[in-house]
């Protein structure tokens, strides 16, 4: 039911003490992103570092969230290791849900603990864990060693990180539930530096419901919608690994360092060749029918006398992107393999897969040398993956350390900052065109769910820089709206406004539900005036050169257009942000 | 008289829309605890999801254990449940030797019915009503 007040509680770990607060502003801000954006205003410290103990790690969820199917997500907020502004990081897994039994629309973690520390929570208990010895430990066996010591089992969410996370990398995600990740941006590096090994939410707790029929039938109405129609079928059949074979096809899949955007290889590593030659089951969200989670199985042989361990990995399109075509393995159970050594070390995918990318062209091209990386790397050359992901992960050398930090502070110290695929953050798996990196370079997230701008770059739209632009800052804020309630992205057709306001009434939030509109356009700026409180100015974004040099089935970047979009998009940002107003609505 | 059975379970994803629609539609709130059936991960080496739901013992014992008979013996197995007779004692709940029988942090039990109103929650199929054996 929609409350007057958001239930947020602070927990200090410095001090140990915690508070439940009820703060204003559901009909103004929402929740989940809205919500978010407000806290980390309000907390953070813009003028201090990333990692100094009083800026906030901040989970929030939405006014729907666990009421409707597929409002199964929770945004993380924080101040990123990555570029010392705000971010956010969303996922799903048990994480919503266990927010939403537990009481609370949100959770600020302040302070950093004396010793390694487990938080505990739940709608009856705020528990502080010494946990000296999960330090160290990966993401995996973290999660399994919490699970035995925990109670709650199938009703609690378990979000943890890995060695990445110990080592503040601004590549550590923080793992939930195993196969959902808040990955990017560095939310994991953020738990290391408050000494945080693991968040564990216990959701044992239970809410009214309105009465009378309404709410139920609206329920059954997009349940069905959710599951009778094909509308879902994408993601729970091959998942958004199909994209993996269509990218291919259109010159628009990153392989080697995006060196080239299609490859033969591609047979290997499709979404059909991981359905066909790999899938164990499909998982799901709580709260979600969909089960878009796709769990892949390896086995792998470690003695001669048919002695074989197997790995059970979640692959989505993104995972393969880059740690399948970005690092040029074309063999499902490498990718599957090197992808189980990014779950363990903690880092978030993407990011790894990216830089890892760039270090074996730097090391290829001379720009940095084996005695630096302390390991040779070589497209296609699974065993060096997967110990380098370790290397990455553990900051093991200087040269690592620096990497930990970023492809483009790497870049910066070494070199090879024109091949370096960073769209504000590691580039996600769209050579898709003009659109695309501009909408993830400057982009409030940089994100490719930021705006659908891969999927504009593959329509017939012309090159018109108001209509791209106009695109841009609309999609966003239909997001956004998404996002503040907190829905799966995948559920963006069945949400649409109506379909929310509906919604929001039934469960006595009729002012949020006339308000949604407005609440669209504030919640935008609020996030982008929370990013320049950090200091951001999109005008200072550059994309590299070697997204100048990709060719597509549209062929070569028109480097005309990518700029003038640059300009006019960091533009319109600049004035979202208000020029300085940072205070929240 | 027909039963729930969670006979597919293997097919399971964990989504919880079973729990969900129980708490929902039989004991008109949210959550996934407060449910006949609940998900759990079975872990090991089962990977996947089981469910913790009433096995129409006959007699069951959480019926015999129930001090009031706000829990009472159902034909065909299982129990019928009275609420406004529980005194929330919690004898039902560690009668049960399938740990079928949650309670909520006031002491209230939930147990299945089988009535089957979370069936057609299951996008795949994992449960059925089905009628008694003999």
């Amino acid at each position: 039911m929609i409350t007057e007040n958001f239930r947020i509680l602070e927990v200090n770990l410095s001090t140990e003490r915690s508070a439940i607060k009820n703060v204003p502003g559901v009909e103004t801000v929402l929740g989940g992103s809205g919500l978010a954006a407000k806290l980390h205003l309000e907390y953070s410290r813009p003028g201090l570092a990333w990692d100094d103990p009083s800026q906030p790690l901040i989970f929030a969820i939405g006014p729907l969230t666990g009421f409707f199917p597929l409002m199964s997500k929770t945004v993380c907020a924080f101040t990123s290791p990555l570029h010392g502004q705000y971010a956010e990081s969303h996922a799903g897994a048990r994480s919503a849900l266990a927010l939403r039994f537990a009481g609370i629309d949100a959770l600020v973690v302040i302070g950093k603990a004396e010793r390694p520390t487990v938080l505990h929570l739940g709608a009856n208990v705020i528990e502080f864990m010494e946990a000296g010895y999960l330090w160290g430990k990966d993401a995996l066996t973290t999660g399994k060693l919490l699970r035995r010591i925990l109670k709650g089992s199938g009703h609690r969410t378990i979000m943890r990180i890995g060695p990445a996370g110990e080592n503040k990398s601004a590549m550590a995600c923080i793992n939930v539930d195993t196969y959902r990740h808040f990955g990017r941006l560095g939310g994991g590096g953020v738990m290391g530096a408050k000494n945080l090994k693991a968040i564990a939410i216990e959701g044992n707790n239970a809410l009214e419901l309105p009465a009378g029929k309404e709410y139920a039938n609206l329920f059954v109405d997009i349940y069905r919608k959710l599951t009778d129609t094909d509308m879902m079928r994408k993601y729970h059949n091959l998942g958004t690994a199909s994209n993996l074979e269509a990218l291919n096809e259109l010159k628009a899949l990153p392989w080697r360092n995006l060196q080239a955007t299609s490859d033969p290889g591609i047979e290997g590593i499709t979404g059909e060749r991981f359905a066909d030659d790999t899938l164990l089951r499909n998982a799901a969200c709580a709260g979600c029918p969909v089960g878009c989670i796709h769990i892949g199985f390896v086995r792998e042989k470690f003695h001669k006398d048919n002695q074989y361990l197997y790995r059970q990995v979640g692959y989505d399109y993104e995972p393969i992107f880059a740690t399948g075509s970005m690092l040029g393995l074309t063999h499902a159970p490498d990718v599957l393999t090197v992808m189980d050594e990014v779950e363990k070390a903690g880092l978030d995918v993407m990011s790894g897969g990216v830089a890892l990318a760039w270090a074996t062209e730097a090391l290829e091209k001379g720009v940095v040398t084996q005695e630096q990386t302390g390991i040779d790397l070589r497209f296609g050359d699974a065993q060096g993956y997967m110990r380098a992901v370790h290397m990455l992960g553990g900051a093991v050398n200087d040269f690592w350390r620096t990497l930990a930090g970023g492809t483009t502070a790497a870049a910066a110290r070494y070199g090879g900052g024109d091949f370096a695929c960073v769209l504000g953050q590691e580039m996600a798996g769209y050579a898709t065109g003009e659109v695309f990196y501009v909408a993830q370079g400057l982009g409030l997230r940089h994100s490719h769910l930021d705006t659908g701008a891969y999927t504009y770059d593959q329509s017939k739209a012309p090159k018109d820089v108001d209509k791209a632009l106009a695109f841009l800052l609309e999609d966003e804020r239909e997001r956004v709206i998404l996002t503040s309630m907190v829905a799966c992205l995948f559920a963006r057709k069945v949400y649409d406004p109506e379909t929310l306001r509906q919604c929001l009434t039934v469960l006595g939030g009729q002012a949020l539900a006339d308000g949604l509109d407005d609440a669209a356009a504030r919640i935008q700026k609020l996030r982008w005036q929370a990013r320049a409180a950090g200091g951001y100015d999109p005008m200072n974004v550059r994309i590299p050169k070697r997204f100048l040099e990709v060719e597509t089935w549209k062929g070569r970047t028109d480097p005309q257009y990518l700029e003038e979009l640059r300009l006019a998009y960091a533009g319109a940002i600049r004035e979202m942000c208000g020029q300085g107003d940072v205070k929240p609505a | 008289m027909k039963h729930l059975v969670a006979s597919r379970m293997e097919r399971c994803i964990g989504c919880h829309s079973c729990s969900l629609a129980c708490a929902r539609l039989v004991h008109k709130c949210l959550s996934w605890e407060n449910a006949g059936i609940r998900i759990q991960s079975s872990g090991g080496l089962s990977t996947g999801f089981t469910a913790k739901l009433c096995l129409v013992c006959d007699p069951a014992p959480c019926a015999a254990a129930c001090p009031t008979g706000s829990l009472k013996q159902r034909k065909g197995g299982g129990v019928t449940q009275n609420k406004k007779l529980c005194i929330q004692c919690g004898k039902c709940a560690a009668a049960c030797p399938v740990d079928a029988i949650a309670q909520d942090r006031q002491g209230n039990p939930y147990v299945c019915i089988h009535c089957g109103s979370c069936v057609e929650f299951c996008p795949h199929d994992c449960l059925e009503m089905r009628e008694a054996e003999g």
